[in-house]
């Protein structure tokens, strides 16, 4: 549905010139989940920017049903992980914003109607006209997710949504944004630096490689039935074959890519003790 | 929620065997809220901690383990009960404990090697200037910093700066090393990677240490008990677990060991429950 063929991508001009991105090749399949799982400064964002076309590609080609993808479109949606609202908009209206221009021909009652189910739907209801601004870092990514939901894309691409936040509120945004998706079964990509976000989520997790030069690592298959739980999933000698095989698989190309950077020169530490003298450090703290 | 485990023995499992470095005896913490009220955080909390042991406190957001280190560190006072360090009670900050925070805190525009050697100075001024040198470039080159020994702090990626941070507490010798959610700010790869140079670097020290952290595969890697809260007001220790993992611990190795996923699983329940 959604492909990228042979995709280079730098960055910099001459010297500085650096390759992100090296002869990517993916594949999303009409209604598949699938992670992309990779270390920070790999091109992960590079990747999914190129998805929606954001950026263009150097080299390859990005296509959408097969046919070449020439900028942003709203059969993409996007979800940021900074989240990227209007602060002078309300929830309302931000969401509103972008169901007008995917609908133009609806009334006001029709879009109103429309948005109010996808407020409700990341349980928003009590905040409709609140501002970007009053709300907490889950609340303003539930407004993200549900402004790319109402515009009914056919993909759902998710730069790390739930990395700014907290472990508790992390975990209650995986859950809903599971549930939305089982609902209809969009075409969605979802880019994480979490293994476990991973598995609980996609059908499909692949590694990107440490750039520069990031290439796509093989694939691995998700064959654990839906609906996953967290605490049930610990326990499935699936789950845990799987984590290993993924993380491991991570280590062995992290510490590929750290062996040639890594200087071997043995420092000898000096026999030394330290001595505690009542400093005006600790006077000054009574 | 296992909050019955109240009683559970944490006071040294095995007295006089191995002396207890750093004790919490009946310690409480009321913060003060407008109005004249007040909010107790911790009450009556006890806990005992061996030489050479790495503790780790997990617990949700709120539960005031940021609190309870913030306390031992000396840069929070107490409302009730004592803390005492190889029984003498604390009474402020100072150089024998080493603090890792959660964002690295360093002074942006002096070097790595100066930012290390700020403490360094201090517990052995009556070192030659070259000894401290050696100190501090010797822990800056183990957490993989040989190459930047002269790049400003600033400079530095926040992964990099973590690890300065992680110098400059162990070039202290500190009695107790203390971490505030050390890697909490890194992707969970970059996280990964840390936690191996901070093993790395307590193995041949076993510098007693008390981890606070979400991260529960953290937990179970670098500790030997996992200390766990229950959610405050008035929390206190809910259930301990002991991780009888080998050391030196190699990640690989701890995944695919049969009883990790059963202590991940102990760990989770406690606090999805």
């Amino acid at each position: 549905m959604l492909q990228l063929k042979n995709i280079h991508k730098s960055y910099g001009e001459g010297l500085q010139r650096t390759e992100v991105l090296h002869n990517i090749n993916l594949d999303l399949n009409e209604g598949e989940f699938v992670a992309i799982v990779g270390y920070s400064g790999s091109g992960k964002t590079t990747l999914v920017k190129l998805l929606a076309g954001l950026i263009a590609p150097d080299q390859g080609e990005v296509l959408f049903k097969g046919q070449k993808v020439n900028g942003p479109g709203h059969e993409r949606g996007m979800v940021f992980q900074n989240y990227s609202l209007l602060p002078w908009l309300s929830v309302f209206k931000n969401i509103d914003l972008g169901v007008a221009q995917v609908f133009p021909h609806w009334n006001k009652t029709q879009r109103e109607e429309h948005v109010m189910r996808y407020i409700h739907m990341v349980n928003l209801s009590q905040a409709i006209h609140q501002h970007p601004a009053e709300l907490s870092g889950g609340m303003r990514q539930r407004v993200a997710v549900a402004r790319a939901l109402a515009m009914e894309p056919e993909v759902l691409l998710m730069d790390e949504p739930l990395s700014a936040l907290d472990a508790l509120t992390r975990a209650k945004l995986q859950e809903e944004i599971l549930k939305i998706w089982n609902e209809n079964r969009r075409t969605a990509l979802l880019i994480t630096n979490d293994v476990d976000e991973g598995i609980l989520m996609a059908d499909r997790i692949i590694p990107l490689n440490p750039g520069p030069n990031a290439t796509l690592g093989p694939g691995f298959k998700v064959d654990i039935e839906r609906p996953r739980v967290k605490t049930q999933l610990n326990q499935m000698p699936e789950f845990k074959r799987l984590r290993n095989d993924i993380i491991e698989y991570l280590l062995d190309t992290g510490a590929e890519s750290k062996r040639n950077q890594q200087v071997v020169e043995e420092r000898l530490l000096p026999d030394a003790r330290p001595v505690l003298r009542k400093s005006a450090f600790s006077l000054a703290f009574r | 929620m296992t909050t019955t485990a109240v009683n559970i023995n944490v006071i040294e499992p095995n007295p006089g065997v191995i002396p207890a470095v750093l004790e919490c005896r009946d310690l409480s913490k009321v913060y003060p809220m407008p109005k004249g009220q007040t909010y107790p955080v911790l009450e009556n909390l006890q806990l005992s901690i061996r030489q050479g042991e790495f503790i780790s406190i997990i617990g949700h957001s709120g539960c005031g383990k940021s609190t309870l280190l913030s306390m031992i560190s000396g840069l929070n006072s107490i409302s009730g009960g004592s803390i005492l360090l190889n029984g003498a009670p604390i009474k402020g900050p100072g150089p024998d404990r080493g603090v890792i925070f959660q964002s690295p805190s360093l002074l942006p525009w002096m070097s790595a090697l100066d930012n290390v050697l700020l403490g360094v100075n201090q517990v052995f001024s009556h070192e030659s200037k070259l000894t401290r040198h050696d100190i501090a470039a010797y822990y800056l080159s183990r957490v993989g910093l040989e190459d930047a020994l002269n790049k400003k702090a600033k400079d530095l990626s926040q992964g990099m700066q973590q690890r300065v941070g992680i110098a400059r507490a162990f070039a202290i010798k500190p009695a107790i090393l203390l971490l505030d959610e050390p890697f909490g700010m890194l992707d969970s790869l970059t996280r990964a990677e840390l936690q191996d140079i901070l093993l790395e670097v307590w193995n041949r020290e076993k510098i007693t240490a008390v981890m606070v952290t979400h991260d529960v595969d953290e937990a179970i890697f670098l500790s030997d008990r996992v200390i766990m809260m229950t959610s405050g007001p008035r929390a206190q220790i809910g259930d301990v677990l002991n991780i009888h993992l080998e050391r030196p611990r190699e990640r690989r190795e701890v995944l695919e060991h049969p009883d990790f996923y059963d202590y991940r699983g102990h760990l989770i329940a406690f606090l999805e429950g």
